[in-house]
């Protein structure tokens, strides 16, 4: 009887191993721990034995189930194991294939540089003033010291509605009714971004339509030095940190003195290539301090309040930025350009 | 402006600084230096050389062969085509071996069998522009006086030698537009002196007064008249250095008499005028307005109309002359002039400026009336014409000077303190380094106790106010040597006004949905003007419009974002997602303002997904945009303030299209183009929208507030129903919410079906309702409670029947 089992244990463990998948372990499982199975069987014939032979037999009996059982489990684990691999395997995708795109658009690139320049100068205490883009002659004018029969203002250049109103050909009139609305009390703090309109034939440098950007600060004890240093600051940031700014006189109505400003050139470092045509600077800026008479008509006094201005332009420090040559892109809206400017 | 560079040498001198030097140091101080033209185009070995003899080319007809002495040993022969070549000439002479512009190099060679030894050149071979070489010269060689030396080099007698510097000035600055003006400027830039040209002049005994009187009837317009008459002129060409100069400024020479005034110009920046005196007509010039509908023919030969606006010189009858802007034919200097009135006047720029406009006339003359000259070198400018009349033209000038002279001068005075100038540049300039660039500018002033009182000279009509000042001495104090500081004092937070905030979010909200932001022009023509408006107004038209395509303020954006999908369809590209934000103008009352809003307006068209290996493509349709906009009012939190009514709007399908309203007030549409204006654009089905930007974006929402996140289970229960077509989905869900309840938590569509498996004209529409509790575990019964009222409600309301 001993034998007996020690050799249904051979077997079964022979055929545990031989089997190669999960039915084939299951009818080994049937075969020989089931109720029909020859261990049943010889535990059935133990009646046969004497009481001191019983509890023997019956441990051997146990052991040897207990092997079968453990070698079933151990088979079934690895069994499944392999079930689990095939199955992933035979699910397995070209991850090279294209995901599923995901739509986005973006902003225009003024809107780039716009918003850039803003959140620039918001960093310095200042805020965004924005104003009406059909403007009265006296805001666009005659408040920044170009008063009627001015040899600056040439009719010809602007486009006029009415004798008294026009679309206005810079930001400066916000700037105007912003001094206004403060009566005489700084400190005025500004960054007038907008759209402004001159009458010019749209070719690849020009555009009937264009955009601005201007700065405005009038406080007591305002210096050109602070003009000077904010300016150098902007560029700083806008262009990198080892730019830097020269001033070169210029003139406009409502600044004196008025300045050029040119950045030293983010292309060459300032050694001269052909964005800076040779030069090693790059004019992007104009600026100066505020005309007292300017101060005056919106209502400062001149004694008291100085303050500086400068302006720039968008499409310019784009074209300049991203080396776009037709001014007329930024309003055909070909989405062949617009979707250039996608990424950070 | 054009300054000779060998030209300036005679009122400042710039021994130890080049032209480009100079021009850097201009351009450093405020007067921007566009180019240095080297006048000298590459050539080499021309000289003056006497002909001594011409005769015909034996060969050819229009040749001649000539013998021409160029100052070394034996004349040489040279054959030459131009037709104006004579004997006794003296001219330019390119040796053998000469190099002209180009790098044109001259060989010995044989003409039609005939030797030539060099060539004899025009001034145009020597690179001087055609419209600046004198007339009679336009066609051949130019004749130098018979004074010119032979052998000598005709470059420098050209002043071909010479560089030009181009300045390019503003404004302000309209005293630079005299060589004396340029002078003052470069002496202070370098600390130099200028030296006046010196006026010694002979009058004879007689009295001008005898000659010609003057009466100004407009003296706002002309404050100064001053005249002068020289006598027994013989016209003829002016000296040859003169001549060069005025080409070296951009002149052409005329003749001695012509090339005097431009001269007078040009150094002086005063603008003068030469009359024939025996043309004139009478013995009186009358200054006045022109009559309406008078005529004057110019110089140029063109008959004029003049108005009211314009002033004329007359001769108390007629126009002789459009007063600073052109002299009239009539009494224009001729070869048989003899006798010359000279004319030197102050006229208001405003005035000049108004005649120039008009008829389309700018002269050396009136672009220096209408920038304003300085009128205390008038008559200085008038004597020293007279005096050159004399040297180079043989007159004789007539005792005295006519005059009128109504100018009010007041001399400007600034006082200004060294703080004053430290304060507003941030600098610490001291008081001797003031002074010291108030000397060089040669301004008189006296200093006290760190105060100057500054004369400013009348030249430097810029200089008004201590600013003005401030910015004198910056720019030659360098400013280079400013130092960089930050405003100093009260510090506010930088920040975006709240609108400011959102319409950022907006737009990067469309953009993450997929639309790019376009930007287009504010004017338009008139049919699109009022297209897909939301208000209409009376269209703004432009006084002088460019053309009609750019001559009225848009009233949507909507029109130029189809006409941006069109030229990007023309252009293959088909998928068009485009958005902008922008003003529209709508005119409230003439003369004020019009009204400006801005408005949100987007344009779809094309394919708006496709993942196409895996068979995923979805085309622009109504919902595509609607889902936009639903995102966009819920991003601004007005999910639940927001309607979509079935609306008909012009150029719209009639079937697909919304209207938008917002707390039961209209703000904006959405739809897809009508059949007629796709096709008008060439674009297929498209849709658009525009809101009132402002209206979202002003509309007050509350703040967050968390509520309890769901603790126990809801229940959500469908229903199809069956109901008249006619009927909206948004009607019967309105309902529904309304029947549901405070348990009814959400209402949501999931299908929707017209077909063969319902009756004619209905539609079933599938919705799923969630019911929850946030207080405890609802019971099946309860929600069939309220579901019931639902159902009864819809069926009582709408007719609906639940669908089997
Ligand atoms: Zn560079």
């Amino acid at each position: 009887m001993k034998e007996r089992l020690q050799q249904l244990q051979q077997e079964a463990l022979e055929k545990i191993e031989q089997a190669n998948d999960l039915k084939a372990l299951n009818d080994v499982r049937v075969a020989y721990l089931g109720k029909k199975g020859p261990i049943t069987e010889v535990l059935r014939g133990m009646g046969a034995l004497s009481p001191e032979e019983r509890p023997l037999m019956g441990a051997l009996v146990n052991d040897v189930r207990e092997a079968i059982q453990q070698a079933l489990e151990a088979k079934q684990t690895k069994l499944e194991q392999e079930e689990v691999e095939k199955k992933l395997a035979s699910e397995a995708i070209d991850v090279t294939l294209p995901g599923r795109p995901m739509k986005r658009g973006n902003h225009h690139p003024l809107t780039r540089v716009i918003e850039e320049i803003e959140d620039l100068f918001i960093g310095m205490g200042y805020t965004i003033a924005e104003g009406p883009e059909v403007e009265q002659d006296y805001y666009n004018f005659e408040a920044l010291n170009l008063p009627k029969g001015h040899p600056a203002r040439d009719m010809q250049d602007s486009f006029y509605i009415t004798e008294e109103i026009l679309l206005r050909t810079h930001t400066s009139p916000v700037q105007a009714r912003t001094m206004e609305k403060h009566q005489g009390r700084g400190p005025v703090k500004i960054i007038c971004p907008g759209k402004v309109y001159r009458r010019d034939n749209d070719d690849a440098t020009h555009s009937h339509q264009f955009t601005q950007i201007e700065g405005l600060v009038v406080d007591e004890n305002i210096r050109m030095s602070d003009l000077k240093g904010t300016l150098r600051e902007f560029a700083r940031k806008m262009f990198g940190e080892d730019r830097d700014i020269r001033f070169r006189p210029s003139f406009f109505p409502f600044t004196e003195p008025s300045v050029e400003v040119d950045v030293s050139c983010f292309n060459c470092g300032g050694h001269g290539c052909s964005v800076c045509k040779g030069t090693g600077w790059i004019e992007i800026l104009g600026a100066g301090m505020v005309h007292p008479n300017v101060l005056e008509m919106a209502g400062f006094d001149s004694k008291k309040y100085t303050g500086f201005a400068f302006g720039m332009g968008p499409e310019r420090i784009a074209m300049l930025k991203y080396g776009i040559d037709d001014i007329r892109h930024f309003y055909q809206n070909d989405l062949r350009f617009l979707q250039q400017f996608h990424r950070v | 402006m054009f300054v000779s560079y060998r030209w300036l040498q005679q009122y400042v001198d710039l021994t130890g600084i080049t032209a480009k030097q100079l021009a850097d140091r201009i351009t450093k101080a405020g007067i921007e230096v566009e180019s240095v033209e080297v006048r000298n185009k590459g050539i080499q070995g021309v000289v003056i050389g006497h002909v001594i003899e011409r005769e015909q080319h034996p060969n050819a007809d229009k040749l001649s062969k000539c013998f021409v002495d160029i100052g070394e040993g034996e004349p040489v022969q040279i054959i030459c085509g131009a037709p104006n070549v004579a004997k006794g000439q003296k001219v330019a002479v390119a040796k053998v071996g000469a190099v002209l512009p180009g790098n044109f190099k001259i060989k010995r060679a044989k003409l039609r069998g005939e030797e030539s030894n060099g060539m004899i050149c025009s001034l145009q071979e020597l690179g001087v522009e055609s419209k600046l070489v004198p007339k009679e010269y336009a066609d051949g060689i130019f004749v130098f006086p018979s004074d010119a030396p032979v052998g000598a080099d005709a470059l420098q007698l050209l002043y071909l030698d010479d560089e030009v510097l181009e300045l390019s000035l503003t404004p302000n600055r309209a005293d630079c537009l005299s060589m004396i003006g340029v002078a003052y400027e470069v002496a202070a830039i370098l600390g130099r002196s200028v030296k006046l040209p010196t006026i010694e002049l002979q009058e004879n005994d007689e009295n001008v007064h005898n000659y010609i009187s003057v009466r100004v009837d407009a003296p706002e317009d002309n404050p100064l008249y001053a005249g002068r008459i020289v006598k027994h002129v013989k016209i003829g060409p002016s000296p040859l250095w003169m001549q060069a100069r005025l080409m070296a400024a951009g002149i052409r020479p005329h003749n001695n008499v012509v090339d005097i005034t431009n001269y007078i110009l040009l150094e002086y920046g005063q603008p003068l005028h030469a009359f024939d005196y025996d043309r004139l007509g009478s013995r009186e010039i009358v200054v006045r307005r022109a009559k309406a509908g008078e005529t004057i023919v110019t110089l140029d030969d063109v008959e004029r109309t003049l108005t009211e606006d314009h002033l004329v010189i007359t001769n108390g009858k007629e126009p002789v002359a459009l007063a600073g802007v052109m002299g009239g034919a009539n009494s224009e200097v001729c070869d048989e002039t003899v006798n010359v009135f000279i004319e030197a006047a102050y006229f208001n720029g405003a005035t000049i400026r108004q005649a120039v406009k008009d008829h389309g006339l700018r002269s050396e003359s009136s672009t220096r009336f209408e920038k304003g000259i300085d009128p205390a070198r008038t008559k200085e400018a008038l004597d020293r014409a007279a005096m050159l009349m004399a040297e180079y033209a043989g007159g004789e000038v007539v005792g005295g000077v006519v005059e009128v002279n109504t100018l009010q001068r007041k001399e400007v005075v600034v006082t200004i303190t060294l703080d004053r100038i430290n304060n507003v540049l941030g600098t610490t300039i001291t008081k001797e380094e003031v002074a010291g660039i108030l000397t060089n500018l040669q301004f008189t002033f006296t200093e006290d106790n760190g105060t100057f009182t500054i004369a400013v000279p009348s030249r430097r009509r810029d200089i008004a106010i201590e600013e003005d000042i401030i910015e004198e001495v910056a720019r030659l104090y360098g400013y280079d040597n400013l130092p960089a500081t930050l405003p100093v004092g009260e510090a506010n937070p930088g920040k975006l006004t709240p609108y400011q905030t959102k319409r950022r979010k907006v737009r990067r909200y469309l953009e993450d949905a997929g639309l790019f932001q376009a930007i287009t022009y504010s004017l338009t023509n008139e049919a699109k003007a009022t297209m897909f408006a939301l208000e209409t107004a009376e269209p703004i038209r432009l006084a002088l419009p460019m053309s009609e395509e750019r001559s009225v303020l848009r009233q949507s954006l909507v029109p130029h974002l189809l006409e941006a999908a069109s030229y990007n369809r023309a252009r293959q590209v088909e998928n068009v997602a485009l958005y902008e934000i922008g003003s529209v103008y709508l005119a409230t009352n003439a003369n004020e303002l019009p009204s400006e809003k801005e408005r949100l307006a987007g344009v779809l068209t094309g394919v708006w997904h496709a993942h196409v290996w895996q068979g995923e493509k979805k085309a622009v349709d109504f919902y595509v945009a609607k889902g936009i906009l639903d995102g966009l009012f819920a991003l601004l939190g007005l999910e639940n303030r927001v309607e979509y009514k079935q609306a008909k709007r012009e150029h719209l399908h009639p079937g697909r299209t919304a209207e938008i309203l917002l707390d039961h007030k209209t703000i904006g549409f959405v739809g897809q183009l009508h059949p007629v204006v796709q096709k008008e654009y060439d674009l297929k089905e498209t849709y658009v929208f525009e809101l009132d930007i402002e209206a979202l974006l002003k509309a007050e929402v509350d703040d967050i507030r968390y509520t309890a996140i769901p603790r126990f289970p809801s229940i959500t229960r469908d229903i199809a129903l069956v109901v008249d077509e006619h009927i909206v989905a948004g009607e019967l869900q309105k309902a529904i919410i309304a029947a549901g309840g405070e348990l009814l938590k959400d209402v949501s569509i999931f299908d929707v079906y017209k077909g063969d498996r319902l009756p004619e004209g209905k539609k079933s529409i599938a919705f799923a309702l969630r019911y929850y509790d946030p207080a405890r575990t609802l019971t099946d019964e309860e929600v069939t409670n309220v579901h019931e009222q639902v159902i009864k409600a819809v069926e009582q309301q709408f007719g609906a029947t639940l669908r089997g």
